[in-house]
C-alpha cells in the first residue's frame, strides 16, 4: 500500500525548491515515517530549522515549524525545550549550518545534553549559494571556491558530537531509507541529545565537479562506501580507507538530562 | 495480471531518473524529462521507486 504523506505535508507546498535528485526527499520522506511511528501528535511535534537546502524542510511539514537564523536553530530549539519540556524537539540543518556557522551553538547543545534530536544532513558542500567548500568537503574534492581541490581537512561529524558529550550519536547515508528511518526512531526514542548525520549527494554542487555526475551515481556511491559497525569491526584499515561508517556509533545513558538537571535544582516543574 | 499499480504525479516529477535507474524490472522509462510507466506487466510491487523518489512523485499500491 502507497504511503500517505499528505497528511503530514501542508497542502499546495510540493513541488519543492530541491534540485532534481537531491536526496534530502528521501531524508523527508524517512522522517515523515519515523515520526508517524513514534506516534507524535503534530502539535507536541517542534521542528525548527536554520538557513540553506536543509532547512528549507520544515516549511514543507505539517507540525510546530521554526525556520531561524542561520547556524541558530539549537539555540531557539533549546530554549523552546526549556519552556515547554513536553514538547518533542527535532532541529535539523545542513554541514555548513551545524559545523560552521553554529558550530559553536552545536558543540555546546551536544555538551548540555538536552532531550532533543539533532540531524545534520551532510552533502559535503554549501549548496544552497552555489557549491562553496565547507568544513565537511574531503581533502581533494573540487568546490567552486577549491578549484585545485579542498585544501584543509574535513570534520568528522559523528566524532565532533562524541568529543563534545552528545549521548546518541549515528549516521547514516540518504541511499539507506529504511535503516535510516530506525535510526531516526532510536534517536527520537533516546533520553538526551541525539545526533544523527546523514551523508546526502548534492549533485548540483558537488557531484558535477567530482565524477558523479547523475544522482543515481551518487546514492550508488553512498551504498558503495557505506559500512555498517559490525562489519567495520571485523574489516581492517586498509579495507576501511575511503569508507565511513554507519549505524549508532554511541550511546550513553549513564549522563543527566539538562532539563531534570535544571527542574531538579530550581524546583521548578512543570504541572 | 499485473501486481501493482503505479501513479506519478507528474507536476511534481523532475526527471532526476533515480526510480528509472534502481527499479530492479525496467518498468519506469523517461517522457518529456518526467518519470513515465512503460511496461506495469514486469512490476514485482518491490516499492524501491516510491521509496526512494526524493519528490514524493510516486504512489505504488500492490494490488
Amino acid at each position: 500500500m502507497a504511503y500517505n504523506y499528505e497528511e503530514f505535508i501542508r497542502q499546495g507546498r510540493l513541488p519543492h525548491i530541491w534540485c532534481p535528485g537531491c536526496g534530502y526527499g528521501i531524508i523527508m520522506k524517512s522522517m515523515i515515517r519515523a515520526i508517524a511511528e513514534m506516534g507524535w501528535t503534530k502539535d507536541e511535534t517542534v521542528i525548527a530549522s536554520g538557513i540553506g537546502c536543509a532547512s528549507r524542510l520544515p516549511g514543507y511539514l505539517d507540525f510546530n515549524t521554526l525556520h531561524t537564523t542561520h547556524g541558530r536553530s539549537l539555540a531557539f530549539a533549546t530554549g523552546i525545550k526549556l519552556a515547554n519540556p513536553s514538547l518533542k524537539i527535532v532541529a535539523l540543518g545542513g554541514d555548513g549550518d551545524m559545523s560552521a556557522i553554529g558550530g559553536n551553538h552545536f558543540i555546546h547543545a551536544c555538551r548540555r545534553n538536552i532531550d532533543m534530536t539533532i540531524i545534520v544532513f551532510n552533502n559535503n558542500i554549501y549548496g544552497m549559494t552555489g557549491g562553496q567548500y565547507s568544513p565537511t568537503t574531503p581533502i581533494g574534492a573540487k568546490a567552486t571556491t577549491a578549484p585545485y581541490g579542498m585544501l584543509e581537512p574535513d570534520f568528522d561529524i559523528c566524532k565532533l558530537a562524541i568529543a563534545a558529550g552528545a549521548t546518541f550519536v549515528a549516521r547514516s547515508t540518504s541511499y539507506h531509507a529504511l535503516p535510516m528511518e530506525k535510526l531516526f526512531k532510536e534517536a527520537f526514542s533516546h533520553k538526551g541529545l541525539s545526533v544523527v548525520e546523514i551523508i546526502a549527494g548534492c549533485p548540483t554542487g558537488y557531484g558535477r565537479k567530482n565524477n558523479q555526475r547523475t544522482p543515481t551515481s551518487m546514492l550508488l556511491w553512498q551504498k558503495d562506501h557505506a559500512v555498517t559497525k559490525q562489519m567495520a569491526e571485523k574489516m581492517s584499515a586498509e579495507e576501511l580507507e575511503g569508507k565511513f561508517i554507519t549505524g549508532v556509533l554511541h550511546q550513553d545513558t549513564s549522563k543527566k538530562e539538562y532539563v531534570e538537571n535544571y527542574d531538579a535544582i530550581t524546583g521548578f516543574k512543570e504541572k | 495480471m499485473a501486481k501493482s499499480e503505479i501513479v506519478i504525479h507528474k507536476e511534481r516529477c523532475k526527471g532526476c531518473e533515480i526510480c528509472v535507474i534502481l527499479c530492479p524490472t525496467q518498468v519506469l522509462d523517461i517522457q518529456d524529462f518526467k518519470a513515465n510507466v512503460a511496461d506495469i506487466e514486469k512490476c514485482t510491487a518491490c516499492m524501491q521507486c516510491e521509496l526512494r523518489c526524493p519528490d514524493f512523485a510516486i504512489e505504488v499500491t500492490r494490488l
